[in-house]
């Protein structure tokens, strides 16, 4: 008689848990909008400071002087505005998105792969550009584009636009690579060593490579790529795979890699570069002969905000003509502010980034979103969307 | 005041019992058995394509997905395969060390050798793979630096890598049970074994192994279970190695009910692991 | 007991190449903190004490010191009522689900941590809506940690037999007299040493803190895991580490005098 009372205690204790379980997991979540940008609402005007603020940005774009001493744009901000800066530094777009999934961050540094998902998923906010004094002196071919904005609607503040390079170890490269064919060559010197960006977006890196060696593809934008044109560049990311030793995403395990040798070859960044050489290695990047993806950044405000007045204060501050030209600087980027080109320490900053020369961009190819309505305009043909990219990576990486 | 309540639940087991039970049941499966369950069920659903919203609509694309895939059969056969290693070479490392400890060793070196062996617990588990970072950097690391010489070298970044450096980080664990089980083994049966004729080997393999095992499968459910969710060590001298641990790891902010989906394969693992170490008696030796 | 001599010599070397095994990385950490270079070329070229001096003034390390030490208090005083509670329960008395108890109470630490981290972080962020703090990390690192105190307390329990407490109330006192000054001081060592090991598990546990702890919170183990790579901070860490090794003999050895009944100490 006890232990039949005893059980049916606990069979009621498991099936009330497992009910409860139920009915919360289907209270949780939001659901999904695909047919338009979400409404959300766009701060009108600014109040005080609320002591904090949550970034999510891109190594190096955030510094308070821990990485070097001279490199500071935060101490001062912090000790104007009383917000304390919190920077949580994202791997890669992926993981940015995600980051402001959780609705714990104020503040992301998206760039295109990341905007629009970021927009249409009702997880930032349109940005009030009145609230924003320097935003007037933003280059105004980086305002209102499509990676930025809908429907005439601002969705954030540009922050400044890069070229991924080829980094190669001058003193074990040789003779000093010009085309991204180093890094797909199957009978390369270097196999072991080179190294390749662990996100989906890479997929577009072989897709730009094809679009310049393989014409017959008819590759026209790297991220307008119907399945034939897809999977050709999935193969060559396969034949690539033992090629690389490291498929990096921190960017200081990556630096700690091309410094010990473990890396001599492969695509990265100039703040990369940067820290690498200050680290006395021997190593450059270039873009190669076939251009580039790079990257155009915006300031985004989250839809949950918990510090909106100090994240208004941020963007309007890092887009300063001063702040913007020190992380341009550091990063080794263009920057946005027209006035920060006459504030860089080295006055040729903005000519060697190109910051007006327009010429440059042609063939750099900015993060963009794939989707299945295809991006270079053809009508005729289905593009492979962002979610297969996802999945081809995946494939690749864990296979 | 206290003696009243004390003596009302003297007079009722049952009432100490709920009131023993109640406060680490609701912790325990409620909290965590729950959100345990809340997870294993948005494995169910999938997400928004383009926005990386979560559907919640019941379905099973995710679990096909990864049963279709042969990328992620590979990795959880090589995954498998790593925590097998780990575990087989924990166990031939640590069972002459254990040993040693219980029964050649003399008392006083005992407590020593005991403390030596715990100590690297303390020391945080990233520093601990990081230094294994510096010991296998190839051409510069501590490896090629002390083993070079006599023609060892390291093996660079990989799975062999992540194999030892897992085996070291787990050793304790492993050294440990079997350490108490061997303390408990009768001297005068090793001694009776050796009587009878038998050499060493076969007393081992006959007398000491056959006694050791349930402290053999406790120290194994941890070298086996850290070993299968791990992916930090990979990340660091894993070179691009991945493992079951980084398919979650790196799937659970973008896709999490597919994170939940590949969750499933270490909790299944584990819980059949479970089961069988119950009905071996080990879960009591630890 | 007789181990021939030929036994013995293999024994004792392979005991010598597995202590090897264990503390030649733990010896390269310790150098690196007096590496000069940053990026611990080997062998050193030079020696420097500057990052123990760096180590002590900074704010990053201290902070971190400070949530680790926090959190790892709360859930060893959480871990500590609940797993006494439920060694009680089990050792003193029958009910249905008894067996059932050990294989729950060991599921959260055997389980690989990124499934309960996983699971912790879902529950908390997207089904109650609380955000991520010491609270959740408390909660995390609180429920790996009931099994060890769990276990040290059900061992002792049932070392100790109830012919004391019967003796006690036999002699007039009442349960909570009897629980206060017999059974408590006797549980006390067991309960020390598993508390120990459970405040040892808590300060260096990644993986579920990672899931836990929201922007706001650098446990020490996640600001070592955020400043492994950074040039300036490398060396830094690794005086952290070093110093941690070496601090960790007093409880090493504490709990080791005070766990005679589970020498099984290490992680449970």
């Amino acid at each position: 008689m006890e232990a039949r009372m005893h059980k049916k205690r606990l069979f009621s204790v498991i099936a009330a848990t497992s009910a409860a379980a139920l009915i919360l997991s289907g209270c949780g979540g939001s659901s999904s909008s695909t047919s338009g940008v979400p409404k959300v609402d766009m701060m009108k005007s600014l109040g005080k400071g609320e002591g904090q603020v949550n970034i999510v940005a891109w190594a190096g774009y955030v510094e308070n002087g821990s990485t070097d001493p001279k490199v500071d744009w935060v101490t001062d901000f912090e000790k104007s505005t009383g917000c304390k800066v919190n920077v949580k530094n994202g791997a890669t777009s992926d993981d940015m998105v995600a980051l402001m999934k959780t609705g714990e961050y104020d503040v992301v540094s998206a760039s295109g792969d990341a905007s629009l998902r970021l927009i249409y998923g009702g997880d930032v906010a349109p940005v009030n550009t009145k609230l924003i004094p320097n935003y007037a002196d933003i280059f105004d071919n980086l305002k209102m584009q499509p990676w930025n904005s809908v429907d005439g609607v601002a969705y954030g503040v540009p922050h400044g636009r890069g070229a991924n390079l080829l980094a190669y170890r001058t003193d074990i490269v040789k003779p000093a690579p010009t085309s991204w064919g180093s890094v797909f060559d199957v009978n390369s010197p270097y196999k072991g060593k080179i190294t390749a960006y662990d996100s989906p977006i890479y997929i577009a890196d072989a897709a730009l490579y094809l679009m310049k060696t393989k014409p017959e593809l008819g590759i026209k934008y790297p991220y307008a790529l119907d399945q034939k044109q897809f999977d050709a560049s999935v193969e060559l990311l396969k034949a690539q795979k033992p090629l690389i030793g490291e498929y990096w995403g921190d960017y200081l395990k990556h630096v700690a890699s091309l410094k010990s040798g473990a890396t001599v070859l492969g695509t990265t960044w100039q703040v990369n570069i940067n820290l690498a050489q200050g680290e006395k290695t021997k190593v450059e990047g270039i873009k190669p002969v076939e251009g580039s993806t790079g990257w155009s950044d915006t300031w985004m405000i989250s839809s949950k905000a918990k510090h909106p007045n100090c994240a208004y204060q941020w963007m309007n501050h890092i887009v300063s003509p001063a702040a913007n030209a020190g992380v341009a600087e550091w990063f080794g980027e263009a920057p946005s502010n027209a006035k920060s080109c006459d504030l860089t320490a080295d006055k040729n900053h903005c000519a060697t980034f190109h910051a007006s020369d327009d010429a440059y961009w042609k063939d750099v190819y900015y993060w963009n979103t794939p989707t299945e309505k295809c991006l270079d305009g053809r009508k005729d043909a289905k593009c492979i969307p962002y979610a297969e990219w996802v999945k081809a990576w995946s494939s690749l990486r864990n296979a | 005041m206290i003696d009243q309540i004390s003596d009302s639940l003297h007079k009722r087991p049952r009432l100490r019992l709920t009131a023993l039970l109640s406060a680490p049941l609701l912790w325990l499966v409620v909290a965590y058995l729950g959100a345990l369950a809340t997870l294993l069920i948005s494995a169910f659903f999938t997400i928004d394509s383009f926005t990386g919203n979560i559907v919640q609509q019941f379905t099973l694309t995710n679990f096909s997905d990864m049963f279709t895939d042969a990328a992620y059969r590979n990795v959880v056969l090589r995954t498998l395969g790593i925590a097998i290693a780990v575990t087989l070479m924990c166990t031939v490392l640590a069972i002459p060390m254990a040993f040693y400890m219980a029964k050649v060793a003399k008392p006083r070196t005992r407590k020593l050798l005991v403390a030596l062996v715990l100590t690297p617990l303390w020391a945080s588990y990233l520093v601990k793979i990081y230094s294994w970072r510096s010991m296998l950097e190839p051409r510069t690391g501590v490896v090629d630096w002390l083993l070079g010489p006599i023609g060892i070298h390291s093996p660079g970044f990989g799975i062999t890598a992540v194999i030892i450096g897992l085996t070291y980080l787990w050793l304790p664990y492993m050294i440990l049970p079997l350490f108490a089980g061997m303390e408990r083994l009768p001297n005068n049966l090793l001694d009776a074994s050796g009587d009878l004729g038998a050499h060493n080997w076969y007393t081992f393999r006959k007398v000491i192994f056959p006694l050791l095992f349930p402290s053999l499968v406790a120290g194994s459910m941890f070298t086996f279970s850290l070993s299968l969710g791990d992916y930090i060590t990979t990340q660091i001298i894993g070179g691009k190695l991945q493992m079951l641990g980084s398919v979650v790891y790196q799937n659970f902010s973008i896709n999490l009910p597919f994170a939940a989906t590949i969750s499933f394969i270490p909790v299944t693992i584990m819980g059949i692991y479970l089961y069988l170490v119950r009905r071996s008696g080990a879960l009591e030796n630890m | 007991m007789t181990i021939s001599r030929g036994a013995r010599y293999a024994l004792t070397s392979l005991m010598g190449v597995g202590l090897a095994f264990i503390y030649v990385p733990l010896s390269v950490v310790i150098i690196n903190s007096f590496n000069a270079s940053r990026t611990f070329s080997w062998p050193p070229e030079q020696y420097t004490t500057i990052w123990w001096s760096k180590a002590i003034d900074n704010p990053g390390v201290r902070e971190a010191l400070r949530w680790s030490v926090l959190a790892g208090l709360l859930a060893t005083a959480i871990a500590l009522v609940l797993g006494t509670c439920l060694a009680f329960a089990v050792s003193r008395y029958q009910f249905f689900g008894r067996e059932v108890i050990s294989l729950l109470v060991v599921l959260p630490i055997s389980l690989p941590g990124i499934v309960t981290g996983l699971a912790l972080n879902s529950a908390f962020t997207r089904q109650l809506g609380v955000s991520t703090g010491l609270l959740t990390v408390v909660v995390g690192h609180a429920t790996f940690c009931i099994v060890i105190v769990y276990n040290n307390a059900l061992a002792r329990l049932r070392r100790m037999g109830t012919s004391l407490q019967e003796a006690s109330m036999d002699l007039g006192a009442s349960g909570f007299t009897t629980f206060r000054l017999i059974t408590l001081p006797n549980l006390a060592s067991a309960l020390f040493a598993g508390a120990l090991l459970a405040f040892g598990l808590s300060f260096d546990e990644i993986v579920v803190t990672t899931f836990t702890a929201g922007p706001g919170i650098q446990t020490l183990p996640i600001w070592i895991y955020n400043n492994l790579f950074r040039p300036n901070q490398a060396p830094i860490v690794n005086v952290v580490a070093a110093t941690l090794v070496v601090i960790s003999i007093i409880p090493i050895y504490l709990s080791q005098k005070l766990s005679q009944d589970s020498t099984s100490g290490g992680r449970i």
